[in-house]
């Protein structure tokens, strides 16, 4: 008895680990893939260097400096428009809405969370990239700007929901003293809830940016994805997620190239977990202030 | 007094605002693709396969290939996911190790997916010499989904109510005892319910089976778990870049966008339905 | 002298540094009921949860010194916690029946310790709901929801649910708390019934209750015992100026 209850408890415990070793396995192949791409590339240049020419015929190039723009940039413009709005729809759900408001808000955030990337990306081509050539009188819309819009409404629900929750669980003596001393309920969500509440809605902003920086689809289809240094957010973009995309499927197994994307994905890996990372020290801080 | 009253219905209206434009982009995607996209779907759009360079016919073995693809997905992502919620919420003490599990779930889940399909190109594909093909897809697509059932699945067991494990426990019953029979019986459902949402959005992922067995074209449906697949986001992927002809295939890439919003939708509703049940029946 | 059932030494525990028992000694007795009186926080629920080592699921918490039943310490590395709570029985303070039928609540018990002998189980289920004098009030519904009981008539098939792995000792935490007078009336006469089977220890946060169904009463204060004595002797006539205080309500 006593035997198989450990079993059962050793196995589920097995179990858990494996997450933790899928997390370093992740770290590791990366890692162990990229390694053979620092043989021919200065690790210095490879930072740093904005060129990427992995199939020149004269010399090969390989600078992630213009993805890491284009990847900023993009990410930049998504959060700058997903930010505002997220928060402003969070606080209105849990601060203005009537619950029978808020029933019929939030299926949509659900729903609009469930629309794949891929989708999106499509919309990007077909909606979003005619408007903006007309409006700009581009011969056409796929740029930075069209990528930062679609990336914005995907990074919507998550900031939407994350910042909700945060919102949502200032406790509700915060609010009732403010309400008490005659502050009005747009104070009291200003003045009292969101500074309460800011740290849990700053996190859900970062984990938005992961998102956002890690997402593919949508860059691959709506940003032109030209290789070139961007000038400014009219110009074609492409980030570190569509070079991958874009290369990983015409490069032949174990070559420079090969592994210098493994380098990209290395890099794309390592900001994200410091973001991810980042956002659980806020988040962690907002606890124990409140905890 | 007035000022306040009149900065107040400004900052909500500002606030209404957000959530208006909230929902007229959810209402302009569904109404862009509904709209032009449901014209070409029709029963043998669904059951047939593409033909003339994918010009026409339908997109059956792409629905057949996400079909399977999420299967596979479920059935690598769901025990193991379900098996690591039951040790965090059931057995773990809060601990180093604990929290170090706790961690790498919250990265995992942060993880860009394209890095999954790297990962599954050489873990899968080449290590395991597994190959590209829908066994490789399931795989990657699993290890993604893994965080998501985590969560959703520790969610559910916590809403299970304490006295229900302590009731057992004062009885006699062994921890594993208490967890089959008062523990488990009671969340299954909410289980279920977040592990559907997850596979929901793996089923409309791209950027891991891009490179880990994906096909651009296949006359044949995938007879093996070894052979390679089209899949529907996939697919809409290629008819809106990569076709010869991008005119004569944008009905098709509406009316497959649809296709696959309709199916995740459906899986979604399919979840929101069964948590509403369950909440009614936790009411009675 | 009557028989020693439980022996407690120099019993402390500690969640993380805090020491929620101090050196607790006491004997609680075969077949007597121990009732346990206290202000809120004194501990008495913790006491009353090491004896079956519930508090083993509260992380942090810890103990030291001794507390033996039948001469075996409860705290040894030996002791196999599911035997220990199979022997002593718990009923907690709020009644916490699972979502299952009457009789699967009582069969509980039997079940998960192995008994698999159906007409066992029948008889067994229906000689624990009359020892709890439940069984009149729901021998035609035993595959009901246990839900659809009242809250008294939920206390009495927790009860029930315990005594059906026949214990020998019963922990009860402020049983009555939660129920009307009426049932709790009829939980105390139950428990005057019980010990003649069981030795019973009952946490209860009402002192009347405390007069009327114990024998030996122990008065806990700040994770101390204050004052233990036989009940009649705490009541009328107690040692200490603060026992005398709490008891003639001055201070709760």
């Amino acid at each position: 008895m006593k035997i198989k209850e450990n079993l059962i408890h050793g196995l589920f415990m097995f179990n858990a680990l494996l997450v933790v070793l899928v997390l370093i396995g992740i770290f590791a192949l990366l890692v162990n893939t990229s390694i053979p791409a620092f043989r021919e590339i200065d690790i210095k240049e490879f930072l740093f260097k904005a060129a990427w020419n992995p199939t020149s015929y004269v010399k090969e190039t390989y600078g992630i400096g213009s993805m890491l723009v284009s990847s900023v940039m993009v990410t930049a413009g998504a959060l700058l428009f997903a930010v505002p709005i997220g928060i402003g729809t969070a606080a209105y759900l849990s601060d203005v809405a009537s619950p029978g408001v808020r029933e019929m808000v939030k299926p949509i955030i659900e729903i609009l969370a469930g629309i794949p990337s891929v989708v999106i990306g499509f919309l990007g081509i077909v909606f979003v990239g005619p408007i903006i050539s007309r409006t700009f009188g581009l011969p056409n819309g796929l740029n930075a700007v069209n990528g930062s819009i679609l990336l914005g409404v995907m990074a919507l629900p998550t900031i939407i929901s994350l910042s909700e929750d945060a919102l949502s669980s200032v406790s509700k003596t915060y609010s009732d003293a403010s309400l008490a001393l005659g502050a009005s309920r747009w104070q009291t969500v200003i003045r009292v809830k969101l500074p309460a509440a800011l740290s849990g809605v700053i996190a859900a902003c970062m984990l938005g940016m992961g998102r956002v920086i890690g997402e593919t689809m949508i860059v691959l289809m709506a940003t032109g994805c030209a290789p070139a240094m961007p000038k400014n957010f009219l110009d074609s973009v492409r980030t570190m997620t569509s070079t991958i995309a874009i290369e990983l499927g015409e490069v032949p197994y174990y070559t420079t190239h090969y592994y210098a994307l493994f380098a990209v994905g290395l890099v794309l890996f390592i900001i994200t977990f410091c973001i991810n990372m980042a956002s659980d020290m806020v988040l962690h801080k907002y606890q124990g202030k409140r905890g | 007094m007035n000022k306040k009253k009149v900065t107040e219905q400004l900052g909500f209206w500002v606030l209404r605002l957000c959530v208006g434009i909230t929902g007229l982009i959810l209402l302009i995607i569904l109404f862009d693709i509904v709209t032009k996209g449901i014209g070409k779907v029709s029963w043998r759009f669904l059951v047939e396969s593409p033909r003339n360079g994918m010009t026409e016919g339908g997109i059956f073995p792409a629905i057949v290939g996400t079909f399977l693809v999420t299967m596979l997905t479920a059935v690598f992502a769901v025990p193991l996911g379900m098996g690591c919620a039951v040790y965090l919420n059931e057995y773990a003490d809060d601990n180093v190790f604990t929290r170090i599990i706790r961690m790498s779930i919250r990265n995992l889940s942060g993880v860009p997916s394209i890095v999954y399909g790297l990962f599954g190109v050489v873990l899968f594909v080449q290590m395991m010499r597994i190959g590209t093909c829908v066994l490789a897809a399931g795989l990657t697509l699993g290890l993604m989904t893994l965080p998501w059932v985590i969560t959703a699945s520790e969610e559910a067991l916590k809403n299970v109510p304490q006295s229900y494990r302590n009731g057992a426990l004062a009885l006699g019953a062994t921890r594993w005892q208490a967890i089959r029979s008062n523990v488990l019986p009671y969340s299954i459902s909410g289980m279920l319910t977040g592990t559907i949402l997850g596979l929901a959005r793996a089923a409309g992922e791209t950027a891991p089976i891009l490179f880990t067995g994906a096909a651009f074209f296949l006359p044949f449906l995938p007879k093996s778990p070894f052979e390679q697949f089209m899949a529907l986001p996939y697919h809409l992927y290629i008819m809106v870049t990569q076709h010869h002809s991008l005119e004569t295939a944008r009905p098709i890439a509406y009316a497959t966008a649809l296709v696959l919003i309709a199916l995740i939708c459906s899986m979604n509703m399919f979840a929101v339905i069964l948590r509403y049940k369950l909440r009614k029946q936790k009411k009675e | 002298m009557h028989q020693t059932k439980i022996e407690v030494r120099d019993f402390n525990f500690f969640y993380g540094d805090q020491r929620a028992l101090k050196d607790i000694e006491l004997d609680i007795y075969n077949n007597k009921v121990l009732g346990i009186i206290g202000p809120s926080g004194c501990g008495k629920s913790t006491f009353l949860r090491s004896i079956n080592r519930m508090n083993d699921t509260i992380a942090g918490a810890r103990v030291n010194g001794t507390m033996l039943i039948d001469g075996q310490n409860i705290f040894s590395e030996k002791m196999d916690v599911v035997e220990l709570r199979r022997k002593v029985g718990m009923v907690f303070q709020k009644s916490n029946p699972f979502p299952k039928s009457i009789f699967d609540n009582v069969a509980y018990g039997l079940r998960v310790n192995g008994r698999k002998d159906k007409a066992y189980i029948e008889h067994k289920v229906e000689e624990s709901l009359k020892d709890a004098a439940l069984w009149e009030e729901v021998e035609d519904r035993l595959s009901v929801s246990a839900f659809d009981l009242s809250g008294g008539q939920q206390q009495r098939l927790c009860i029930a649910r315990a005594l059906a792995i026949e214990p020998e000792v019963l922990l009860m935490d402020e049983p009555a708390s939660a129920l009307d007078p009426t049932a709790t009336a009829k939980v105390e006469e139950l428990i005057q019934e019980l010990k003649k089977k069981y030795t019973i220890v009952i946490v209860t946060h009402n002192m009347q209750q405390a007069a009327r169904i114990s024998d030996y009463t122990a008065f806990f204060m700040l994770g101390e015992l204050i004052e233990y004595n036989e009940t009649q002797k705490i009541f009328t006539n107690p040692e200490k100026k603060i026992t005398e205080e709490y008891i003639t309500g001055r201070f709760g």
